[in-house]
């Protein structure tokens, strides 16, 4: 099946900066699609290609086969975008705005079931801009959503929000999967691509540095592990059998091994400890993060 | 339900105008400026010159005067003053540029607007000679209401189309309200609305004449005058309003964004 977004050597060039420095990414239909990278890495510019606000200096885009520079109305009624900065209509009720844009579309959802799907019920007949940030931005996912479009871009929906109200959140954005919709989520949190994406591609510097599932991003699978744990008083590292002083990384008052088999490794420390007749209470056994991974993949060269 | 789109264009703009004029009525600043200040200016500048004769011979009294005078600039609060400050505050919150990610056609959202303003000028011209004819017993003259009616619209469409161009110009949601005063204010004064014409220096009323505010002024003063035969449409003061909506129109086509300024700075 043809991918739902398809881009091929994309390149945008600000001045003499390439904002973007010639990007591949493939998005499949149904699929949750995270774009994560630290600001200013290039995802705004890229999705606002995809959406068809801005030109491109290089490359091939087609999103549901179509060139969003060349995007007409029978496109845009099957694309939904939710955009970083977009601000209530003002004087309008959540109900009011949703049946303004309602009357945008050929084949609009329904407006109560929709509000009911952001969770705003309770909010229907408030004025927009009183609604709480959070609430805003479920109103924002709820206009993209009216005109039932096959894509919806999700640009950074939940930078500023409080704890919970991301919570609410991502609740909303995972219920868009259950309506069989991709979508396209840039975000700068790793915690939210891990939480929500199928599928994470990360940028840094205009550039895709790693692609990948949640599990595998980055080779994340695959990387050593590492234990940690204090010796007690009179017991140095010198004094660990050869086959853990050999994973020796680091010492300072705190002992850092790592290691690709961590359960063995584990184990012999085990068993060398209770021979000593000492207590490691501070043990620790740490897989790298997700964030880990990211931020060394995002890591600016020294 | 059949939706605004599948009715058509027409059904479409229709939809727009309307919810373009709930959000107007709900803000109320924008019906203070637009609906209640010109009802203001007219008590006021009838409390103060209400008595005088106004232009050459026998004149006008200048009640009469100000029912026209004050129309215009109803016209313009509500095309011109009004749409440049909301043009701005959709443009820098992003609304625009989300309504632009939808399929509606970017006519259908100016043609909607403009509707919107061109009922809310005639409804406060309306309101302007109720309380004209009932508080200060101004006659209406019958036999000119299309040239009235011809001289809002098309003032309307022009200030409207105007707006756009002029909303181009302007940086910020800030900026917005001062820089349309500036730009208004002056020709208020110059073009006939505060001010009969006749006590302007010449070179003065030369200078209003090259703007739009004064045709409009003077299309209006002339459908109101009692002694006006015919329908009372100036064609002259039509012909100029249509070349300043020609000038403005190519200008918002060259300049107009739907994005932020200051974000794609």
């Amino acid at each position: 099946m043809e991918p739902v977004v398809s881009i091929r050597g994309l390149r945008k060039r600000y001045g003499q900066v390439d904002a973007v420095a010639g990007i591949d990414l493939e998005v499949q239909r149904g699929e949750i699609f995270a774009f994560l990278g630290p600001n200013g890495a290039g995802k705004t510019t890229t999705v606002e290609i995809l959406e068809g606000f801005r030109t491109r200096t290089a490359g091939e885009v087609s999103v549901l086969g179509v060139d969003p520079a060349h995007g007409d109305a029978e496109w845009r009624n099957r694309v939904g975008a939710v955009l970083q900065e977009s601000n209530a209509e003002p004087g309008l009720t959540v109900r009011e705005s949703l049946q303004l844009y309602s009357g945008y579309y050929r084949a609009p959802r329904d407006i109560d079931e929709t509000i009911a799907l952001v969770g705003l019920d309770e909010k229907a007949d408030t004025l927009a801009p009183q609604l709480s940030g959070g609430q805003r931005r479920r109103l924002d996912v709820a206009l993209a959503l009216i005109g039932d479009p096959e894509l919806i871009f999700l640009d950074e929906p939940t930078t500023g929000f409080d704890p919970s109200a991301r919570r609410t959140a991502w609740h909303v954005i995972d219920g868009l999967r259950e309506l069989g919709k991709t979508v396209f989520l840039t975000t700068h949190y790793m915690d939210e691509a891990e939480q929500l994406a199928d599928r994470i591609a990360v940028i840094a510097g205009g550039r895709i540095v790693a692609e990948g599932t949640p599990g595998t991003l980055g080779g994340r699978n695959r990387m050593a592990a590492t234990i940690r744990f204090t010796l007690p008083e009179g017991t140095g590292a010198d004094d660990l059998p050869a086959e853990l002083r050999a994973l020796l990384a680091g010492e300072d008052g705190r002992v850092t091994l790592t290691s690709d088999t961590p359960l063995a490794h584990v184990g012999a420390l085990a068993d060398w400890a209770r021979t000593r007749g000492i207590d490691l209470p501070d043990l620790d056994v740490r897989r790298p993060t997700l964030e880990d991974v990211y931020l060394e993949l995002t890591r600016e060269p020294a | 339900m059949t939706t605004a789109a599948a009715r058509g264009p027409l059904g479409l703009v229709l939809h727009q105008a309307r919810y373009d004029l709930l959000g107007f009525l709900r803000n109320r600043q924008g019906r203070f400026f637009t609906l209640v200040l010109p009802l203001l200016f007219l008590v006021i500048f009838i409390s103060i010159f209400g008595n005088n004769k106004v232009g050459p011979g026998a004149g006008v009294a200048a009640r009469t005067y100000y029912v026209p005078g004050i129309s215009a600039l109803a016209v313009i609060a509500a095309s011109f003053v009004n749409l440049v400050i909301t043009i701005t505050v959709l443009r820098e919150e992003g609304i625009l540029k989300r309504r632009r990610a939808t399929p509606v056609p970017a006519w259908v959202l100016i043609a909607g607007r403009t509707l919107m303003a061109i009922g809310v000028s005639l409804t406060s011209m309306v309101i302007l000679m109720l309380l004209g004819r009932f508080a200060y017993g101004v006659r209406l003259p019958s036999h000119t209401i299309p040239g009235i009616a011809v001289t809002a619209v098309v003032g309307s469409i022009t200030f409207c189309v105007l707006a756009y161009a002029f909303s181009t110009l302007i940086a910020n949601e800030d900026a917005a309200q001062p820089m349309v005063q500036a730009v208004m204010l002056p020709l208020y004064f110059i073009s006939g609305v505060f001010i009969p014409a006749v006590n302007l220096p010449g070179w003065l009323g030369h200078v209003a004449q090259v703007f739009p505010v004064e045709h409009l002024s003077d299309g209006l003063h002339h459908a109101f005058t009692p002694a006006t035969t015919g329908v009372g449409i100036v064609w002259s003061d039509i012909g100029v309003l249509a070349v300043w909506a020609a000038i403005g129109l190519v200008f918002a086509l060259w300049r107009f964004s739907w994005l932020p300024k200051a974000a794609t700075g």
